[in-house]
């Protein structure tokens, strides 16, 4: 009869102690999450209208490099540009889909070139050579006039997330 | 109460709380090593050093190091090299440590895949000595983050970029290690945690469980002889050291250990103060600048026949490769199939096996330094997958091995 107080207290020795220990899984787990400031910043605003064609712009949203690029003439058009007015804009995230290096842009060859593991990008962004699995990520983007706000879901964004191109 | 008479010394008033007689005799004075080794034998003991120099070096480098992404790069480049009384001298160690644990555990990792030393009884001894190595792989790429320079930077981007596992897009995963969108001051400051605490802590705990996996099946030998250690210790009791195929622990085993260890350490030294450039990358000078990759990113050395196994092929089946080779040699004891438990040179086909193996990865680890551009492209596809079909070949080449 001993015995099974005993195995009674130690069946709810081992219960609290399971579920206090899944609580404090629960709580480190939320402490590696990003903080809130974390993930409330990160609205970046950059102006259009002194873009120049064929010269990569590069600014920072959330800690990562945005890619600019006002598109001439001689660029196929693609559904994945942002248009303003008469004007073709490639937006992306600069980081290779690969392993996440920026890629370099060649105004010569017109083209971005990733020197981690030599991938090929057009200037849509599409990914023509080597590893990189898929095209450059456009990032959530709105159109303010000339200004293009990033981190806001414009109309025009997604458009492009609808049809599934923005990836 | 255990009864206490009066002690004649401090030893023996100490035996009589502690039992030290009682652990001396346990833990050295009678711990039977083999008489038949080499040098070789000693490079558990130098492993030991070695991870004694990190952690003495790195309690040091711990008094001027912050972890914060303004004050990082400045408090190791400039604080603790040019302002801190022998701050370099730390730092060099440091630097050399981090190159020659590597150095030193594929050299015990390959004796002990040469000599069988994973086998028959020693199954634990290999899981507990890879579980070793990854965990010190993890203690070598957060230590590689803190000084926040620009190959900290972006190694930190790219091997975070990993967990999102190519295909799964878990960017939710990469972005909780991070505790941001990208590398940044949250993900300093806890890899500064996980590099002080908590993997030392996880290293010290394996380097218990690794001895004490040794203690059973006991230290193999040069001929992966099989005989009985409490015999040949009693030989050696009665005197007849001569016939006796053991040795003690202490003193004569560990005394040629010290030998070793003292030619590793005029090595070490030399380096330290001679010749630290290699172990300090010279793009890791420029401080870290999220909008802008160095023109070439790799490893450091101990990391690249990895790295080169991952490169060569698309994201997915690249991620797969990549963690097949992170798992391959756990498996090494249940993918040898051979009855035998003896040095290579007397395994027929494994020896090939084995040789073919060291010279892969050294092919790889060359490669992966190399510019991913054609020829180099090539060849590390062909050594990458030679490296998998060594694995896969494996139990077929050990079956048809006949006993010896």
């Amino acid at each position: 009869m001993n015995e099974e107080r005993r195995d009674f207290l130690g069946m709810a020795l081992g219960g609290v102690a399971g579920i206090g220990g899944i609580a404090a899984l629960y709580a480190a787990k939320r402490t590696w999450d990003p903080l809130p400031s974390v993930l409330a910043a990160g609205f970046t605003t950059i102006d259009l209208s002194a873009a120049k064609e064929n010269e990569l712009h590069v600014d920072e949203w959330r800690g990562k490099p945005i890619f600019v690029l006002k598109k001439s003439a001689d660029m196929a058009p693609n559904d994945r540009d942002v248009v303003v007015g008469n004007d073709r804009f490639h937006v992306s995230i600069g980081l290779c889909t690969h392993l996440g290096c920026i890629p370099a842009y060649n105004p010569g060859a017109k083209e971005f070139v990733c020197a981690c593991h030599g991938g090929k990008f057009d200037t849509s962004g599409i990914n023509t050579f080597g590893p990189p699995p898929s095209p450059l990520e456009i990032p959530p983007f709105s159109i303010d006039g000339t200004k293009l706000v990033l981190g806001e879901e414009g109309p025009e964004y997604l458009k492009m997330l609808e049809a599934g191109i923005t990836a | 109460m255990a009864k206490f008479e009066k002690a004649n010394s401090v030893g023996e008033w100490l035996d009589q709380r502690l039992a030290i007689n009682k652990v001396k005799k346990v833990m050295a004075y009678e711990y039977w090593i083999p008489k038949d080794i080499n040098f070789l034998w000693a490079m558990g003991m130098v492993l030991a050093v070695t991870f004694g120099l990190l952690l003495v070096s790195g309690i040091f480098l711990l008094m001027y190091y912050k972890p914060d992404t303004e004050m990082a790069f400045d408090s190791v480049n400039y604080t603790i090299m040019a302002e801190v009384g022998y701050g370099w001298l730390w730092r060099h160690i440091h630097a050399i440590g981090a190159s020659f644990v590597f150095v030193i555990i594929y050299i015990h990792m390959f004796t002990g895949i040469y000599y069988g030393s994973y086998k028959r009884g020693r199954e634990m001894i290999w899981i507990t000595g890879m579980l070793l190595f990854v965990t010190f792989s993890a203690e070598a790429f957060s230590g590689y983050l803190l000084p926040w320079g620009q190959m900290s930077y972006w190694a930190g981007m790219v091997i975070t970029n990993l967990f999102a596992g190519g295909g799964l897009e878990a960017h939710w995963l990469v972005e909780w290690i991070r505790g941001d969108y990208s590398p940044g001051d949250a993900m300093l400051t806890r890899f500064f945690m996980l590099h002080v605490l908590l993997l030392p802590l996880v290293i010290i705990a394996l380097i218990g469980l690794h001895f004490a996996s040794l203690r059973i099946p006991h230290v193999n030998n040069q001929e992966g002889e099989d005989f009985d250690f409490e015999e040949e210790a009693e030989k050696y009791k009665a005197g007849k050291k001569k016939e006796s195929k053991v040795i003690p622990f202490q003193p004569v085993f560990l005394s040629k250990d010290l030998f070793v260890v003292g030619v590793y350490l005029l090595i070490f030294f030399y380096l330290v103060f001679y010749h630290y450039h290699f172990a300090i990358d010279p793009v890791n000078l420029d401080p870290a600048d999220p909008l802008k990759t160095p023109p070439h990113i790799y490893p450091e050395w101990y990391f690249l026949w990895s790295y080169e196994i991952l490169r060569p092929f698309s994201t997915n089946i690249g991620l797969i490769a990549f963690g097949f080779a992170q798992i391959a040699f756990f498996l090494l004891p249940f993918l040898d199939k051979s009855p035998n438990c003896k040095p290579a040179h007397k395994r027929g086909l494994f020896k090939i096996w084995f040789w073919v193996m060291l010279f892969d990865m050294i092919i790889l680890t060359i490669l992966g330094k190399l510019p991913p551009v054609t020829p180099f492209n090539e060849i590390g596809f062909v050594a990458a997958v030679v490296f998998i079909l060594l694995f896969v070949t494996l139990p077929f080449i050990t079956k048809r091995e006949k006993a010896v």
